[in-house]
């Protein structure tokens, strides 16, 4: 993949309000979401190019809609 | 500036204290108030930049804890229309004094700072939110002002909630809006779109009164005390174990040693000193006795003076057990909204139980929560501020650590400290 400028890099985040650490989002983005040992999402802010599909499916997938992803 | 007509006492700028009354006690009534300050500045659209440009030369940052530019968040707010201005006095934290001394003693410097704040962004409406303790007392100084027709704006005065987190701005509007003071989801941002959807400033009460003084007399005379990247004065709390605990006013920029011989210095051997409040640091008396009090001061030590808490810990009480009590306490006040901060602020609380009491802890878990919770994953700061308090223990306490390993430890069994939080509610 050839390198991008970071400014128009999506960003990825989580409503921990709104979460309740079902795991979905790990499972189909295992690259930039790691799971606390709750089961709670730890994620990399920065979704790189390559990666911004996956992410939209982790959005979608979320039984919660806990899940953003924005410019 | 030169909009400053009246120079009071108190502009002579290197004189302490500029926030709580020189002598005696308070409540400041109105006409001592005006008299010691001169008439309180009344900022109108045609004086709105300057001034907010003045706050911005001051250096004023917010002395809540977070230390935000002031000016910024004004500026920010300035720009929208139909603004609302909060003056945050919650100070849910047990320990902490400095919000509801100021309160109490100089209601209308509070109460001019939030009329200023309102004239600089525009806003017909403050609304301060007092701990309850000091909630009449300020009501009665608000009606004071309406009688004497001093404010353009109209002032009023909420007693807070009675919660721990009550006191993050967020919650802050929360409780104002549905008498529910838990903070609310992050994306949401308070200066576009807060108290019932309007643009919302949340300055501490303390920032207020240093906004009063800054609106009247400028920055040049904020400046003359402080240090120049951390100017003015700031309130502090010395608590435990120091010879006349309370609230004091320094220089920001004291050394931690001669802020503590304010309060007639330790009352005995020091364990250790918590710096900044239950979300701050603990320190050793000693690296910290000739460090300034500031951000940059206390950098060096992993402190910073947060909300102006100095907490003395005698050495007859166990550093790890404090940590841990304080550590449980906080766990028991997290809004229960958030799962790291519910279930990882609860484990990391029984492990370090676990370590002050001797019973087999596992270190090694609690370094792994320490680095999963916290570091912005929640929808307040609230399990951050916890987080850095255990680690702070974990270094300051090192040695203990290993006594405990060996069976022993340098405390007295079950003594608690004045830094102790109260017994659970719920």
């Amino acid at each position: 993949m050839a390198m991008q400028p970071d400014v128009a890099a999506m960003k990825l985040s989580v409503d921990m309000i709104a979460c309740e650490g079902r795991g979905l989002c790990a499972e189909v983005l295992p690259e930039l979401i790691e799971l606390d040992d709750w089961g709670y999402p730890m994620i990399a802010e920065k979704v790189p190019y390559g990666l911004e599909g996956h992410a939209r499916e982790a959005v979608r997938l979320c039984p919660r809609l806990a899940l953003r992803l924005s410019r | 500036m030169t909009s400053a007509t009246h120079v009071g006492v108190a502009a002579e700028a290197g004189l302490l204290p500029r926030l709580l009354p020189a002598y005696g006690a308070g409540p400041v009534c109105l006409a001592d108030h005006l008299q010691r300050y001169g008439p309180p500045p009344a900022p109108g659209r045609a004086d709105r930049a300057e001034l907010i440009g003045e706050v911005e030369l001051a250096g004023l940052a917010g002395r809540g804890g977070a230390g935000f530019p002031t000016a910024r968040k004004l500026a920010t707010v300035a720009a929208r229309r139909n603004a609302v201005v909060i003056g945050n006095g919650t100070e849910g934290e047990p320990v902490s004094a400095k919000d509801k001394v100021l309160m109490a003693q100089s209601p209308h410097l509070v109460l001019d700072g939030a009329a200023a704040a309102a004239g600089l962004v525009g806003a017909p409406e403050a609304i301060v939110v007092a701990h309850p303790a000091v909630a009449d007392l300020l009501a009665a100084a608000s009606r004071e002002r309406r009688r004497a027709r001093i404010d353009k704006v109209r002032l009023s005065v909420v007693p807070a909630a009675d919660a721990f987190v009550g006191g993050e701005a967020s919650a802050v509007v929360h409780w104002l809006e549905h008498r529910n003071p838990r903070p609310t989801s992050t994306p949401r941002r308070l200066s576009e779109r807060g108290l019932h959807g309007r643009p919302t400033l949340v300055q501490n009460v303390e920032t207020l009164a240093h906004l009063a003084l800054i609106t009247r007399y400028g920055a040049a005379w904020f400046r003359g005390v402080g240090t120049p990247t951390e100017p003015g004065s700031m309130l502090v709390t010395l608590a435990g174990a120091v010879r006349h605990p309370g609230v004091y006013e320094v220089g920001i920029g004291l050394p931690v040693g001669a802020v503590l011989e304010l309060a007639g210095g330790p009352s005995g051997s020091l364990g250790g000193l918590l710096v900044g409040g239950y979300f701050g640091a603990w320190v050793d008396p000693a690296l910290a006795a000739n460090r300034p009090l500031s951000g940059e001061g206390l950098a060096g030590l992993g402190a910073s003076p947060g909300a102006g808490l100095l907490g003395a810990l005698p050495a007859e009480v166990c550093g790890l057990a404090e940590a841990a009590r304080i550590a449980r306490y906080l766990a028991s006040e997290s809004a229960g909204q958030c799962g790291p901060c519910v279930f990882g602020l609860d484990a990391i609380a029984g492990q370090l139980e676990r370590l002050a009491w001797g019973r087999g802890p596992d270190l090694r878990a609690l370094r792994r929560w320490i680095g999963q919770v916290g570091h912005g994953r929640g929808a307040c700061k609230h399990p951050d501020g916890a987080v850095a308090m255990v680690a702070s223990a974990l270094r300051t306490f090192g040695g203990e650590i290993e006594l405990h390993a060996t069976g022993w430890c340098s405390g007295v069994p079950g003594r608690t400290s004045a830094l102790s939080p109260p017994a659970r509610r719920r």
